[in-house]
């Protein structure tokens, strides 16, 4: 066995740069000439602009130029799209207004991009932004979710009347109509997936050079995904010709999901560059973060379950509003919708779901895909529900999943909602999970808590997703602009050493390591001969990018395919130098052997034979470099069971979480440590949400929670150690046996410490995030009512 | 944010309208304010540095007077912008009733806030409101009082 191959925690290759300061974000970027780049924006969020008076910023120290809607208007760029088509119910495509990356005539939302300043220095930015003034008409504002579709509402957009993006019906609504009309017992709850700002560690950024020499432009970006903001920014937006555009998503310190998207800034960052034929730098600070990255979550939903006599489920009935924001994001549409209602089955058999989504428009950032992106709300709303029907049935919530979990026999399964799982072991994670939680042991420690005043509970979340994105043809199907296949090359360089090109984007996953390693299992390789190389579109092939934890699933596999095609090849060349028939010749560890013999050369012979081809087979080409695009033919069904406990003081309202166990289904793992770490950060953002995490406006639609000050993220001191362990299957459609780990946490995690917290105060729910004040109102409020 | 308050001025309720009419006597009262111009019948636009949390701005306030019924009170109402700080708006409606010689003011103040202010000093803007309001009706009723009767410890 290859000790750096599948399977090994080999220490991350990309740490030695990042542990000693010399990682290269596009903030470390510098070059000659560049101007300095500050965006107006909107403190109003709902306005009509009248006019803007930029004369005074222009004649500021230092001021290179200032642009507004009017200019890139006049240039023909934009305006920025959504990717994916949702069919509203009745029949036309969901509302699109226009999203120009200038606001033209009119403000969405506090943050809104109104005028770009650009001056020799960030600070003569900054003070000349200040001098650009606007003249607006301040109209009234939509802020809440819940009421946005209401009669009376202001109207932000023409296009959306009673701001409907869509109404998207999904499901048998008669069947299920007619399972509740008949059932045992129907559990209902209404709840609320609280808005989440996503908050990468680096904020988003954007570098643009244009070259009049080439009239090449080259962009170095925060992002996920460098050929998908080129295609985007190309395709759609008018920016400049595929060919005449280089993305480079250089080091970028975390994404989840907030920088697959193709932002304003980033657009206008290109086209100033050209106009003004200067480089021109944006660094987003913060606060910027906060008001124009992608938010996530903000659902409002309505949830039932029928169910016969044994608790067995029947059938499900949702309904939710989802908040997308003032104008549609990138991917936007399809978070509430294909990501959300094709994953309500969770983990059991129900054999009917209808779900009715209605997408709103609100004076409010966009919202789009945020780390589970549509899963964790669907997960959350299942194993909310289903700890529902355990209390309305009288069940163990233990005892009410195992009675309804797809049977180990039934894969691959088959959902009422579209999805076919390719693999699971439900009943081994959840056993497995309540053994490493010592569930049997909870009522001890209920009753030793309840001896020090504390209440103690304990929450189960049995989840699944869908990883891997994605089938071309799927996707295709559902309305998405884009195949989501994956490429990689395989590049062997003559002195034996290679070089992997991937089009997935590592920003914190450890790509560098993991992909190395598969490469060293399969060609036997030394991990410190193989570079992963990825981020660059005039390096890499082709790529679809990082998110929907897919890049192992499908990027891997990619990789893996490559070096299928050079070991074919390197059998041809080998043959001809060891004098053997191609058919005798075996490959493993490295070595290219004829079967039977000692007769071997190593693959790095074979490769340095390839480039210089003295003497080589006939027909075979020169040189050792492989490419190849792979389209899985199923999404990946990671799954598993989190048991979360907490212990609330009924005085303070304060939640510690004291115990989190997760058994996660993953399939196969190529890294163990780094799984491990990916696991750790999902349900570190899980606890955050479920304890920490609101995004909240206030009524005239103020961001109020845009710092650190008033938006709180988890820290150490909020988390437990984590006991964690897998329960793998082997996903029969997936070529490396792998599913994908990334999200799983901030998915698993939600609905687990919710669950926890109900169990403790007895009651029977209460919204994310659980903060001190609202568990002390439902303690006091508990305590109220058993008295 | 809403608040409610009152302070007794040792003065006519007469003099303390005329006081509530004069620009010089609400840019002395107000906390920050560099100037108080009149700009039309009942309009003006005052200027004033104001700090809340850690975003100090410069304003200028576009200020009128509604709801006049003279000498009982009135509504004076400001919105202004505080440059890459975001915006302010507020009103006071002011109530004048007579006690004992004396004027009772009454006040109810409304404040709110808009872009960096309330993103980074959302949670600190009912502090600073009710702080500049009281230091503006406290002021206002020193200089009136000071008027209407000298004292040898009034401000000047």
């Amino acid at each position: 066995m290859n000790e750096n191959g599948i399977g090994a925690s080999v220490r991350r290759k990309e740490d030695q740069r990042f542990l000693i300061g010399k990682g290269n974000y596009t903030d470390d970027i510098n070059v000659a000439g560049q101007t300095h780049a500050v965006f107006v924006r909107s403190p109003h969020a709902h306005a009509e602009i009248k006019g803007i008076d930029c004369s005074d910023a222009l004649a500021a120290p230092g001021v290179v130029a200032v642009l507004t809607g009017d200019d890139l208007a006049a240039d023909g760029i934009g305006p920025l799209i959504c990717g994916v088509t949702v069919t509203s119910d009745d029949g036309e495509p969901h509302r699109a207004p226009a999203h120009p990356a200038l606001a033209q005539g009119k403000v969405n939302y506090v943050g809104d991009h109104v005028a770009i300043v650009i001056a020799e220095t960030r600070a003569q930015a900054r003070d000349a932004a200040e001098l650009v003034d606007v003249d607006y008409n301040v109209l009234p504002a939509v802020v809440d979710t819940s009421s946005a579709a209401d009669s009376g509402q202001p109207q932000i957009h023409e296009v959306a009347p009673d701001n409907v993006c869509y109404n998207w019906p999904f499901g048998d609504k008669d069947g299920v109509e007619a399972a509740f009309a008949g059932a045992h017992k129907v559990s209902k709850l209404d709840l609320v997936n609280n808005r989440m700002v996503t908050n990468p560690m680096e904020p988003r950024a954007a570098l643009g050079e244009y070259n009049p020499g080439t009239d090449e432009i080259t962009l170095h970006l925060t992002t996920q995904n460098p050929h998908v903001h080129r295609l985007v920014l190309s395709a759609f937006n008018q920016l400049a010709p595929e060919h005449k555009l280089r993305v480079v998503g250089p080091d970028v310190g975390g994404g989840f999901g907030a920088k697959i998207f193709v932002y304003a800034e980033e657009l206008v960052v290109g086209w100033a560059c050209r106009k003004i034929k200067r480089p021109v730098k944006w660094n987003g600070d913060r606060s910027e973060a906060f008001l124009a990255d992608a938010h996530g979550r903000d659902h409002v939903s309505t949830a039932e379950m029928a169910m016969d006599e044994n608790g067995k489920f029947l059938a499900m009935r949702v309904q939710t509003q989802a908040n997308l924001g003032a104008y549609l994001s990138t991917f936007s549409t399809m978070v509430p919708s294909y990501l959300y209602a094709f994953l309500l089955a969770g983990q059991y058999s129900t054999p009917l779901i209808y779900s009715e989504v209605k997408a709103v428009f609100t004076n409010t950032a966009p919202v789009d895909a945020c780390r589970g992106a549509g899963r964790p709300e669907a997960t959350y709303l299942v194993e909310r529900l289903v700890d529902i029907c355990a209390a309305d049935m009288g069940l163990d919530p233990a005892e009410i999943r195992r009675r309804n979990f797809i049977p180990v026999d039934a894969f691959p399964y088959q959902t009422p909602v579209v999805q076919c799982y390719d693999s699971g072991d439900y009943p081994a994670a959840l056993d497995k999970a309540m053994e490493l939680a010592d569930y049997s042991g909870f009522s001890a420690r209920a009753e030793e808590a309840k001896s020090r005043g504390k209440l103690r509970g304990i929450g189960l979340s049995s989840y699944v997703e869908a990883c891997g994105i994605a089938p071309s043809a799927a996707v295709g199907q559902l309305g998405a602009g884009v195949g989501l296949w994956e490429s990689a090359q395989v590049r062997f360089n003559p002195t034996g050493n290679v070089q992997v090109f991937t089009g997935t984007h590592s920003h914190g996953q450890g790509h560098e390591t993991t992909f190395a390693q598969l490469v060293c299992d399969q060609l036997g390789v030394p991990i410190e001969n193989i570079e992963v190389i990825h981020g660059d579109t005039a390096k890499t092939q082709f790529g679809m990018g990082t998110y929907g934890s897919r890049s192992l699933a499908v990027g891997g596999v990619a990789i893996a395919r490559a070096c299928d095609k050079l070991i074919a090849k390197g059998k041809k060349i080998a043959a001809h130098a060891l004098e053997a028939a191609e058919g005798d010749i075996e490959f493993a560890d490295g070595n290219f052997s004829v079967a039977g013999t000692d007769k071997a050369m190593n693959i790095a012979e074979v490769a340095f034979t390839a480039y210089v081809p003295h003497s080589y087979p006939e027909g075979v080409e020169p040189g050792f470099d492989e490419n190849a695009f792979f389209d899985p033919t199923n999404f990946s069904f990671p799954a598993g069971t989190h048991i979360c406990e907490v212990e609330v003081d009924p005085d303070t309202g304060v939640v510690e979480v004291v115990k989190y166990s997760a058994v996660d289904d993953f399939g196969k793992l190529i890294n163990p440590m780094i799984v491990e770490g990916q696991v750790h950060g999902g349900i570190a953002h899980g606890v955050g949400q479920a304890l920490l995490e609101g995004c909240s406006y206030d009524s005239e639609g103020q961001l109020i929670t845009a710092s650190y000050m008033d938006y709180a993220m988890p820290r150490a001191d909020n988390l437990p150690c984590f006991d964690i362990d897998y329960a793998p299957t082997n996903p029969p459609d997936n070529p490396l046996g792998v599913k994908g780990c990334g999200e799983a946490g901030a998915i698993g995690a939600p609905p687990a410490v919710i669950n926890a917290i109900s169990n403790a105060l007895g009651v029977r729910h209460i919204d994310m995030p659980a903060t001190p004040e609202t568990v002390w109102r439902a303690a006091q409020q508990a305590a109220a009512v058993s008295s | 944010m809403e608040m409610i308050s009152e302070q007794l001025i040792e003065a006519s309720r007469e003099s303390v309208w005329l006081a509530l009419n004069d620009t010089a006597i609400l840019q002395q009262a107000m906390p920050g304010c560099e100037s108080f111009e009149k700009t039309g019948e009942n309009t003006f636009e005052a200027k004033l540095v104001s700090k809340i949390g850690p975003v100090k701005a410069r304003f200028k306030f576009d200020v009128s007077l509604s709801d006049l019924d003279p000498p009982r009170g009135y509504t004076i109402s400001g919105a202004g912008q505080g440059g890459a700080a975001g915006f302010a708006k507020g009103a006071a409606t002011v109530t004048l009733s007579e006690q004992e010689g004396a004027t009772v003011l009454a006040y109810r103040v409304q404040a709110n806030v808009g872009g960096k202010l309330a993103q980074l000093g959302a949670r600190l803007i009912d502090g600073v409101a009710r702080k500049m309001a009281d230091e503006f009706f406290e002021n206002f009723k020193q200089l009136v009082g000071a008027e209407a009767e000298p004292a040898p410890d009034a401000p000047e």
